[in-house]
C-alpha cells in the first residue's frame, strides 16, 4: 500500500467514530497495544525534545524501504505515534519525503500537530522526513 | 454548610457576570477555567478602562503640553498611586511600572551587577519559577557571586533552619516567591525578611502568585523589593510593577537607556532623571498601567479578605474531592496554601490527563510549570495543576472532578 492508501485507510477507520471520546479511546488503545521501539533505542540521541511528553524515534533501512520504530511516555502521544508509524513505515524514502500529513486534520487530531502544542509531534514528523532524506542520499 | 450557602454569601454568580469569557464554550462544553495561576481573566470594568483610554485620551505622557497628553499623564500617575496605596508603599515613586514580574526581577538583578563582587553570596529558594532563578544565575556569572539554595521538604515548605545556616555576613541578597506557582505554598516571608536583614542582606520577593490572593503591605513586611504582574490580578498582560525601597532604587543604576529616563543629554554626559522615571525608559505601556489600576480597584471592591476566604473554601472542597480518587498524589501540602493544586495519578502522564480534560472544556496546566527544580525534587516529569480564582464555583469543581475521573477511566 502506498502512503496515500494507508492514510485513506486510517481516515476511513476514524470516520466510524461518532465523537471525540471514541476517537481518543481508539488512540489510547493503539498506544497501549503497540510495542513500538526496542528498549536499546530509547536513548537520548533518539529523543525528540517536546516540551511535555518524550518521543523517541529510530529508523532502519530494510532493502529499499525505511522502517520506523518509536515510542512516547504519554499514551495519547503514543497513539498518534502509532498512526504515523503505520502510515510512514516500510515506505520508500522518496515517498516519505513527498508525503503530507493532512490526514491528521481529517481524523480530528489537528490540535496535536499545532506547532505551539508542546508534545513533540511536529518535531517527530520533521525527524521522520530527515531520516528519509538521509537514507535517500544513501540509496542514491 | 452546604455548597449553595457558601457560594451565596460570596455572590459568585454576580461576580461572574463581569467576566464575559466565562460564558464561553470550549469543545462543546461550558468552559471551566482553572488555569488562573498562569493568567487571570479580565472583568468588563478593566476592558472598559482600555476602551476608554483608546477612545478618549490616547496620547504620549509626561512631555506633551496638549490636553490629551495631560489627561493620559494624570490617569497613568493616578494608577501608580492606586498601586502604591494597594501595596502600602510609602512613596509613589517607589512604584516602577514594568512589563511584568520577569522584567522587574531582571531590572533588580542587573542593578546588583554593579554592587556584588566575587565571594558574595545570594540565596534563592528551592521552589522558584525559572524567572526568579535564571536572572540571578546570569548575575553570578557576571560578578563571581555564589548562588545558594534554601531547601524545601516533601510537604513543599521551605526548611527555615537550613536558611538560617546558609545566612552569613557574605549574604548580600535573598530572593524567593511569596507563593509558589507550582505548589501554592505561602512562604513565611516576614520571618525570612527579618532574618536576612539581621545580616544586612536585601530581599526581593516575587509576588506574582501572591498578589491575586493576598494584599501585601510592603512597609509592614519591610521588604526591599516586591514584584508583581498585572495579568494575574485581573489586569492586562504586558504590565506589572516593581516596588523598591527608595534608598535601594536610588542605589541601583538604570536598566535601560532611552527617552523619559534622562534629565539632560549631551554627547559628553547624560544625567539621569529621578525616580521613578530613571527606570522607565521609553514610552511605557500607558494603557496597560491605567488598566492595571482599574484591576486593582476592581479586586479591592470585592475585597481581598472575602476573596481569600472564598478561595480557601474552594481549595478545601477540591482537595477533599480529589483525594477520594484512587492513585491520587497531591504535590505541595503546606499548612498555608493559596488555591492551587498540583497533582498526578499513579501511572498516568499529566499531558494525557490535561489533553482529555481540555476536550471536556476544562482548562488546567500540565508540565513542569517553569519550575523544573521542583519537579526534579519530586522526581516527576510534571504535574497537572488546577488553580482557582474567586470567580470559580463549587459546581465548576464538581465538573473538574468528574473530568479527572472520566479522563482516568479512559486512560487506564
Amino acid at each position: 500500500m502506498t502512503i496515500q492508501e494507508k492514510q485513506q485507510e486510517v481516515v476511513e477507520e476514524f470516520e466510524m467514530f461518532e465523537d471525540w471520546m471514541q476517537r481518543y479511546e481508539y488512540m489510547i488503545e493503539l498506544g497501549k497495544s503497540l510495542p513500538l521501539i526496542d528498549e536499546k533505542y530509547k536513548i537520548d540521541e533518539n529523543l525528540i525534545k517536546g516540551c511535555q511528553s518524550k518521543v523517541w524515534v529510530h529508523a532502519e533501512l530494510e532493502g529499499e524501504k525505511l522502517a520506523f520504530t518509536a515510542d512516547s511516555d504519554a499514551i495519547i502521544t503514543k497513539g498518534i505515534v502509532a498512526i504515523l508509524i503505520r502510515v510512514f513505515s516500510n515506505q520508500h524514502p522518496a515517498e516519505i519525503i513527498e508525503a503530507d500529513t493532512k490526514f491528521i486534520d481529517e481524523i480530528g487530531l489537528k490540535e496535536h500537530l499545532s506547532p505551539t502544542r508542546a508534545n513533540g509531534l511536529v518535531s517527530m514528523i520533521k525527524q521522520l522526513k530527515m531520516y528519509a532524506v538521509a537514507y535517500q542520499t544513501q540509496l542514491n | 454548610m452546604s455548597q449553595q450557602t457558601q457560594a451565596k454569601t460570596f455572590e459568585v454568580e454576580e461576580i461572574r457576570k463581569d467576566f464575559p469569557i466565562l460564558k464561553r464554550k470550549v469543545n462543546g462544553y461550558p468552559l471551566v477555567y482553572l488555569d488562573n495561576a498562569a493568567t487571570g481573566q479580565t472583568p468588563k470594568q478593566v476592558m472598559d478602562a482600555i476602551v476608554d483610554y483608546y477612545s478618549n485620551y490616547n496620547a504620549n505622557i509626561h512631555r506633551g503640553v496638549h490636553a490629551l497628553s495631560q489627561e493620559a499623564t494624570d490617569k497613568y500617575e493616578q494608577a501608580r498611586i492606586k498601586i502604591q496605596k494597594h501595596f502600602n508603599a510609602e512613596k509613589a515613586h517607589e512604584i516602577i511600572f514594568t512589563s511584568g514580574t520577569t522584567h522587574g526581577i531582571n531590572l533588580v538583578a542587573n542593578g546588583f551587577s554593579s554592587i556584588l563582587k566575587e565571594g558574595d553570596e545570594i540565596l534563592v529558594s528551592a521552589m522558584e519559577h525559572h524567572s526568579n532563578i535564571v536572572p540571578w544565575q546570569m548575575l553570578c556569572e557576571k560578578t563571581g557571586a555564589k548562588l545558594k539554595v534554601i531547601p524545601m521538604d516533601l510537604k513543599g515548605e521551605l526548611v527555615i533552619s537550613k536558611f538560617e545556616e546558609l545566612l552569613n555576613s557574605k549574604t548580600r541578597l535573598v530572593f524567593l516567591n511569596h507563593v509558589s506557582n507550582a505548589l501554592g505554598t505561602v512562604n513565611p516571608i516576614k520571618t525570612i525578611i527579618d532574618k536576612a536583614h539581621s545580616v544586612d542582606a536585601a530581599v526581593l520577593i516575587d509576588g506574582a502568585q501572591a498578589a491575586p490572593h493576598i494584599k501585601a503591605d510592603v512597609q509592614e513586611l519591610d521588604v526591599d523589593f516586591y514584584v508583581v504582574s498585572g495579568h494575574k490580578m485581573c489586569g492586562p498582560t504586558g504590565v506589572g510593577v516593581l516596588y523598591g525601597k527608595e534608598e535601594w532604587l536610588e542605589k541601583l543604576p538604570p536598566y535601560q537607556g532611552g527617552g523619559e529616563m534622562i534629565a539632560t543629554v549631551s554627547f559628553e554626559k547624560t544625567t539621569y532623571a529621578g525616580l521613578p522615571h530613571k527606570f522607565e525608559a521609553g514610552t511605557p505601556n500607558i494603557c496597560g498601567g491605567i488598566a492595571f489600576g482599574a484591576a486593582i480597584d476592581y479586586m479591592n471592591k470585592i475585597g481581598f479578605t472575602e476573596i481569600a476566604a472564598y478561595e480557601q473554601e474552594l481549595l478545601e472542597y477540591a482537595t477533599k474531592k480529589l483525594k477520594e480518587i484512587d492513585g491520587m498524589k497531591i504535590y505541595g501540602e503546606a499548612a498555608e496554601k493559596t488555591a492551587v493544586i498540583s497533582f498526578n495519578i499513579d501511572g498516568l502522564h499529566p499531558y494525557d490527563l490535561g489533553t482529555l480534560m481540555d476536550k471536556m472544556g476544562i482548562a488546567v496546566r500540565t508540565g513542569h510549570h517553569c519550575a523544573q527544580p521542583i519537579m526534579d525534587f519530586y522526581k516527576i516529569p510534571g504535574t497537572v495543576r488546577a488553580s482557582f480564582s474567586f470567580y470559580n464555583t463549587f459546581n465548576e469543581i464538581d465538573l473538574f472532578i468528574e473530568g479527572v475521573k472520566k479522563a482516568k477511566m479512559m486512560l487506564q
